[in-house]
């Protein structure tokens, strides 16, 4: 039963990250990356990490890919695609993405995950040859970690965010003509 | 005897779920009722005594309407975008502990959907996935007005969850626990209520629900007087159903977590004395699920008076602009949150002390005074003599 569960989230997982990468409305991609997240998120709960999956659903689905939509549904030219039609509500509303190939985007996933997987596989874990904690959640280890063992990333880190929102408030504020 | 637990437990789930739709469902009656009891109307009172079957008649019209799909709306993304509003408002009732647990035999079971250790992560989860609805809707239409509707209801959603957030870390930071139903039993006393320990996260939280439900004073995405119809101008029948139906859901999803989180749940003063004499004069069985009865009657009572919040405010405070809107969330609310959180840090390093967020209450009242006083008079109208 538990297995039947964890292969239909990696087939979930899969088929949305396949989408991703091959359909050629972006508007569907985004949708689809929607879908790759959910079923990450639902293979981290069965990790054993329901807090990192509940992380994930905040802020990358949540956060991150409104995100993204916005950029997409705002900034997208209005393309003809169909030449036949001028008036505007007779146009189909598809966001299409520039370049056709499909190889390049097989390329640039292939070399991603090659060059993502290569570090996983190099880094050092400190807690992996650890026993298991027998805490009823993981929020107690991440916590205790992030204020231990991994200061200096977890500062450096947000130093780089305060930096983010700074530049992101510069960006928006009126500019003052001279 | 496994089986007999997983029976009391699939009830309990069935029952959380059936309770939530049918007063869901109550609620667009009640909405109309308050309307015309606010403006000195009547009401529906045709369909059945009082009006009662009013819901199921407009349910039933909503199903005969023509379902209409415009030509060069995207199908699929059109027929997902109402599934999705609805799916993700039935979601998060799931952890709202409802009541204390229900005994049978020597078993304990819970009545909660369900209960996690991340409950209030959860239900942060589902309402941030909320905006899918509404934003794969209003693109779907191929429309200028719902597309407006839509990135307005994303932006408020995606600014007032912060605010939200901030003002439950306040509430996190005294509990020491991410569990719903953990948070309900810390607040054991009348005046350990987070209403009382934390009077300007409650506060900001109200605030921040009523922009998430989209409801009026924060109803911008359906705005009519500047968006037709905001982002559900092109749906008809059922699923623009759906999309009225998931906001009454809502609606009483954020009572139930307004009530659990700041109003203690299902506790209310002298339980403990009720649950013991009840223990005493009953058996420890029929006596304690009597008590959990009378504990989650409560607690729905909370949830109605907030719901009935939610429809008095509507009729009471006018619709905000959309800069004013983003002013109060980003530079009003946020800032407050992050002193509230500063403030309740300092007082529970320094002697456990849960009230300190008072003080914030009472400078911002004092300087609310001041102003009031300071400020120039009025001059009475001088009627022009003719």
């Amino acid at each position: 039963m538990l297995q039947i569960a964890f292969f239909a989230f990696i087939a979930l997982t899969l088929i949305g990250a396949l989408t991703v990468l091959l359909t050629r409305n972006v508007l569907y991609s985004a949708y689809a990356l929607l879908l790759t997240l959910l079923g990450v998120a639902a293979l981290f709960v069965f990790a054993g990490a329901d807090f990192l999956a509940v992380s994930q659903i905040i802020i990358y689905v949540g956060g991150v890919l409104v995100l993204v939509l916005f950029g997409v549904m705002l900034t997208s030219k209005p393309t003809t695609i169909s030449t036949s039609t001028v008036v505007a509500s007779e146009r189909s509303n598809a966001i299409l993405a520039g370049s056709r190939g499909v190889w390049l985007g097989v390329l640039l996933a292939a070399g991603l995950f090659f060059g993502l997987s290569r570090l996983l596989m190099n880094a050092h874990f400190a807690l992996f040859d650890q026993p298991i904690s027998k805490a009823p959640t993981t929020i107690d280890t991440i916590g205790k970690q992030l204020m231990t063992e991994y200061i200096v990333p977890f500062e450096v880190i947000s130093i780089l965010l305060l930096v983010a929102l700074v530049g992101a408030g510069y960006l928006a504020k009126k500019s003052i003509k001279p | 005897m496994e089986l007999t637990v997983l029976v009391i437990k699939s009830l309990v789930i069935l029952a959380v779920f059936g309770i939530t739709l049918l007063i869901a469902t109550y609620s667009t009656y009640a909405e109309r009722k308050v309307a015309a009891f606010l403006q000195d109307r009547i009401g529906p009172n045709r369909a059945g005594p009082f009006g009662l079957l009013q819901p199921i008649a407009d349910a039933g019209k909503m199903f005969f309407k023509e379902d209409f799909i415009p030509a060069q709306a995207n199908k699929w993304l059109f027929i997902l975008g109402p599934c999705l509003a609805m799916l993700t408002a039935l979601m998060s009732s799931a952890v709202i502990p409802f009541g204390d647990s229900i005994r049978y035999g020597s078993f304990e079971v819970p009545v909660q959907g369900i209960d996690v250790n991340v409950g209030v992560l959860y239900v942060f989860g589902v309402v941030s996935l909320g905006v899918y609805g509404v934003m794969i809707g209003g693109w779907a239409s191929n429309n200028k007005f719902s597309l407006l509707g839509a990135i307005r209801a994303a932006s408020q959603n995606i600014s007032y969850e912060v605010a939200l957030g901030l003002s439950i870390i306040a509430i996190l930071m005294m509990t020491g626990s991410l569990s719903l139903r953990h948070i309900v039993n810390e607040q054991n006393g009348f005046f350990q209520w987070n209403v009382f320990t934390q009077p300007l996260g409650f506060v900001i939280f109200l605030t921040c629900a009523f922009a998430e439900c989209n409801r009026t004073p924060f109803d911008l995405p359906e705005c009519e007087t500047e968006l037709v119809g905001g982002y559900h101008t092109e749906y008809s029948s059922m699923k623009l159903g759906f999309y009225l139906f998931a906001e009454y859901i809502n609606m009483f999803t954020s009572s139930a977590i307004i009530s659990t989180l700041y109003f203690g749940g299902f506790q209310y003063p002298f339980m403990h004395q009720v649950h013991d004499a009840l223990v005493d004069s009953l058996g420890s069985t029929v006596g304690h699920n009597i008590a959990t009865g009378i504990g989650t009657a409560v607690l729905f009572g909370k949830i109605f008076f907030f719901i009935f919040f939610f429809m008095w405010v509507r009729w009471t405070i006018p619709r905000f602009r959309f800069d004013q809107l983003m002013n109060l969330g980003w530079k009003t609310l946020i800032p407050l949150s992050i002193l509230n959180v500063v403030l309740t840090g300092a007082g529970l390093l320094f002697d456990k002390f849960k009230y300190a967020t008072w003080l914030i209450v009472i400078v911002m009242i004092i300087m609310a005074a001041t102003n009031a006083i300071k400020a120039p008079r009025r001059k009475p109208v001088t009627v022009p003599q003719l």
